[in-house]
């Protein structure tokens, strides 16, 4: 037995999936200006990285912006509730045909541990590369600002490579945990058409 | 004297690892300065009869001065280079006289693109190819482009030519055009005209590198690249070997250059070099006369300061022009030889390095002990002539990534080519990691599900 309900409308999944081609693009340019390849060349990665970094930020101000007007933005409120049953479901029950312990809704679209997850990169991932990456992007003007003191180009990368890293560990778990919907393909589905099949 | 290191500088002061001296050698050497007649040490550069004006002004090209006559130009045909047949013909001086004008490349050039002793010799920035130099030579100078002189960046006032290599400008922080005759500032700078921030908006990245990396270093990639080959080193030590006949030898290398001379030793040319790279403020110390030396090392004939944390340097492309030149083993100081003359002491006439060094050390007033050997020495030069479009510039790659072009200049963090390994180490393997994690989670997820216990 199973029910759809319309879970992520237009404005989220466009959001969502220009967000997904900018990151994985950030991803990829991004580790081959760090050095780890070669792919577009050096200063094509940099120009790329810089565009789509400058579309990332215009993106998130629309979104931001959204979010509040729409009152979306209650879906990312943290909470501990069924987090213990969340963990167990992941370790065990989802082996053996549990049932789900949450039940997804219009109002509720993400479980606790989504909202906990989402939570981590507002909070740690997300200062770690937005700061980092604006001075790093902002080098020629850390003398005006006065901050050339305190500021290292090596340990600015450093901590823009620390972020990213974050975000490929984040990465792969997110698109693994699309699988784990009520068939495999039922929270892509949802995201590219709105929705969501739910037992 | 230099102001800020305190040396006495100047043709007649300073060493170099090529013809090593002028003192000794005045009636050779002096044929490119701008002034009749010095052919000693006493020379009066006060007189305004000395001073020769054709030299700079001549538009005829027929004006022209040899080694060997203290600085006057031709006054009748002569045989030059000596016992070679060939006929040099003296210019027609009321001609040249009533054809001055302004200085051109091939004025300037007449000097500056033969110093030490021949075509494209020293500097390696400059050579006779930018008489008439191509767009790829030169951006700036090229005829069908820019068709800059050399006094379009030196830009004289009063006959005071700015853009000294005895004190060169390595920074250059004042942005804007610089006014014509102010004495503070150097007109021939780089950033006289294109400020600190030259690169357009769609650039800007560039602009971010002008605060430690000379316009130089990516603009000029390579020196001597007019098809010239410039000299990359000289071995004095070799010099005055003789054929069983008693006659001096020249030797040619598998390109057809000047390779062995008797009269000067050892040489290697290069031409298309890639420069190397050092931090450079502006201050050049000189390995003088008196300077004492520690023969077991190389010596440096002159040394170029500068350091990443001192605010004032930034990365520059040189020369570096090695040599072996004699020293007297006793004091342990440089020592210069007595090379051109027809007397019987000169180097080039009898090949006797104890006489030579005798009598050029009396006419530099100095001292020599009769011992000698031949010391290693290197020297620096500045490569900012030969400037390429912009297309030919370095590109990104050339030093973000490895194997790059300032792998030997310390202090630098350059994105690319310094990635942190333990970061490296530990952020891949967290990502591995996880990806084991979610396929080996996956994985038993699919095979709990074959077995019937209906797993998703």
């Amino acid at each position: 037995m199973s029910e759809k309900i319309y879970v992520f409308k237009r404005f989220e999944r466009f959001w969502h999936w220009s967000q997904a081609a900018l990151i994985i693009t950030l991803m990829l340019t991004g580790f081959e200006v760090h050095g780890s390849y070669v792919l577009f060349g050096f200063g094509k990665a940099v120009d790329i990285h810089t565009v789509a970094a400058w579309s990332l930020v215009t993106l998130w101000v629309f979104a931001i912006f959204w979010h509040f007007t729409t009152g979306e933005w209650k879906q990312y409120i943290p909470t501990l509730d069924k987090v213990d049953a969340m963990i167990k479901y992941y370790l065990m029950g989802i082996f053996t045909h549990a049932p789900h312990p949450f039940k997804q809704t219009v109002v509720t679209k993400h479980n606790p541990l989504q909202r906990l997850a989402y939570l981590g990169f507002w909070l740690v991932i997300s200062p770690i590369i937005w700061f980092s990456g604006w001075f790093y992007l902002f080098y020629a003007s850390w003398a005006a600002w006065g901050v050339d003191r305190y500021l290292s180009l090596e340990w600015v990368a450093f901590f823009h490579t620390v972020g990213a890293f974050m975000i490929l560990a984040f990465f792969i778990v997110h698109i693994y945990l699309t699988t784990t919907g009520h068939t495999v393909t039922s929270h892509i589905k949802a995201m590219v058409t709105g929705w969501e099949e739910v037992e | 004297m230099n102001p800020e290191t305190k040396q006495r500088l100047g043709k007649k002061h300073v060493i170099n690892n090529f013809c090593t001296a002028v003192p000794s050698n005045y009636e050779f050497c002096t044929a490119c300065h701008v002034g009749y007649g010095w052919k000693d040490n006493n020379f009066d550069f006060s007189a305004q009869d000395n001073v020769d004006c054709l030299v700079c002004h001549d538009t005829t090209g027929t004006y022209r001065k040899l080694p060997g006559l203290a600085g006057h130009p031709t006054y009748k045909d002569m045989e030059f280079p000596p016992h070679s047949g060939k006929i040099v013909k003296a210019p027609d001086l009321g001609q040249v006289a009533r054809n001055v004008g302004k200085s051109s490349r091939a004025n300037c050039g007449a000097c500056h693109f033969y110093g030490g002793g021949g075509d494209a010799v020293k500097h390696g920035d400059l050579d006779s190819s930018m008489r008439d130099p191509s767009k790829y030579l030169d951006v700036h100078m090229a005829k069908d482009g820019l068709d800059f002189t050399c006094g379009t960046c030196h830009a004289t006032s009063g006959h005071q030519v700015p853009g000294s290599r005895y004190a060169p400008t390595a920074t250059d922080e004042k942005a804007g055009a610089h006014m014509r005759g102010k004495k503070d500032v150097n007109p021939s700078t780089c950033q006289a005209c294109h400020g600190t921030r030259p690169h357009p908006a769609s650039k800007t990245k560039l602009n971010d590198h002008t605060d430690r990396i000379a316009c130089q270093t990516c603009h000029i990639p390579e020196f001597a690249r007019g098809g010239i080959a410039t000299k990359m080193s000289w071995d004095w030590s070799t010099a005055g070997k003789l054929d069983k006949d008693g006659k001096p030898i020249k030797l040619k290398d598998s390109a057809g250059r000047d390779a062995y001379d008797s009269k000067k030793g050892d040489f290697r040319y290069e031409a298309n070099v890639i420069p190397e790279y050092v931090w450079f403020n502006g201050k050049v110390n000189y390995t003088l006369r008196d300077t004492r030396l520690d023969p077991s090392r190389i010596i440096r004939i002159n040394h170029f300061e500068g350091s990443p944390d001192d605010g004032k340097s930034k990365v520059w492309p040189i020369k570096r022009f090695t040599g072996k030149q004699p020293y007297d083993t006793a004091t342990n100081t440089l020592l210069i030889p007595h090379t051109f003359g027809d007397d019987d002491s000169s180097f080039w006439s009898n090949f006797n390095w104890d006489k030579a060094l005798e009598a050029g050390m009396k006419a530099a007033g100095g001292s020599f002990s009769g011992q000698y050997g031949f010391v290693s020495t290197e020297m620096s030069w500045p490569i900012t002539h030969m400037v390429a479009p912009k297309d030919d510039a370095l590109t990104c790659q050339q030093c973000h990534g490895a194997n790059g072009r300032l792998d030997k200049v310390p202090g630098l963090h350059i994105p690319g080519r310094d990635a942190n390994p333990w970061l490296d180490r530990i952020g891949w393997g967290i990502a591995l990691l996880t990806l084991l994690g979610v396929l080996a989670h996956g994985g038993a997820r699919i095979l709990m599900a074959r077995r019937g216990n209906g797993g998703h």
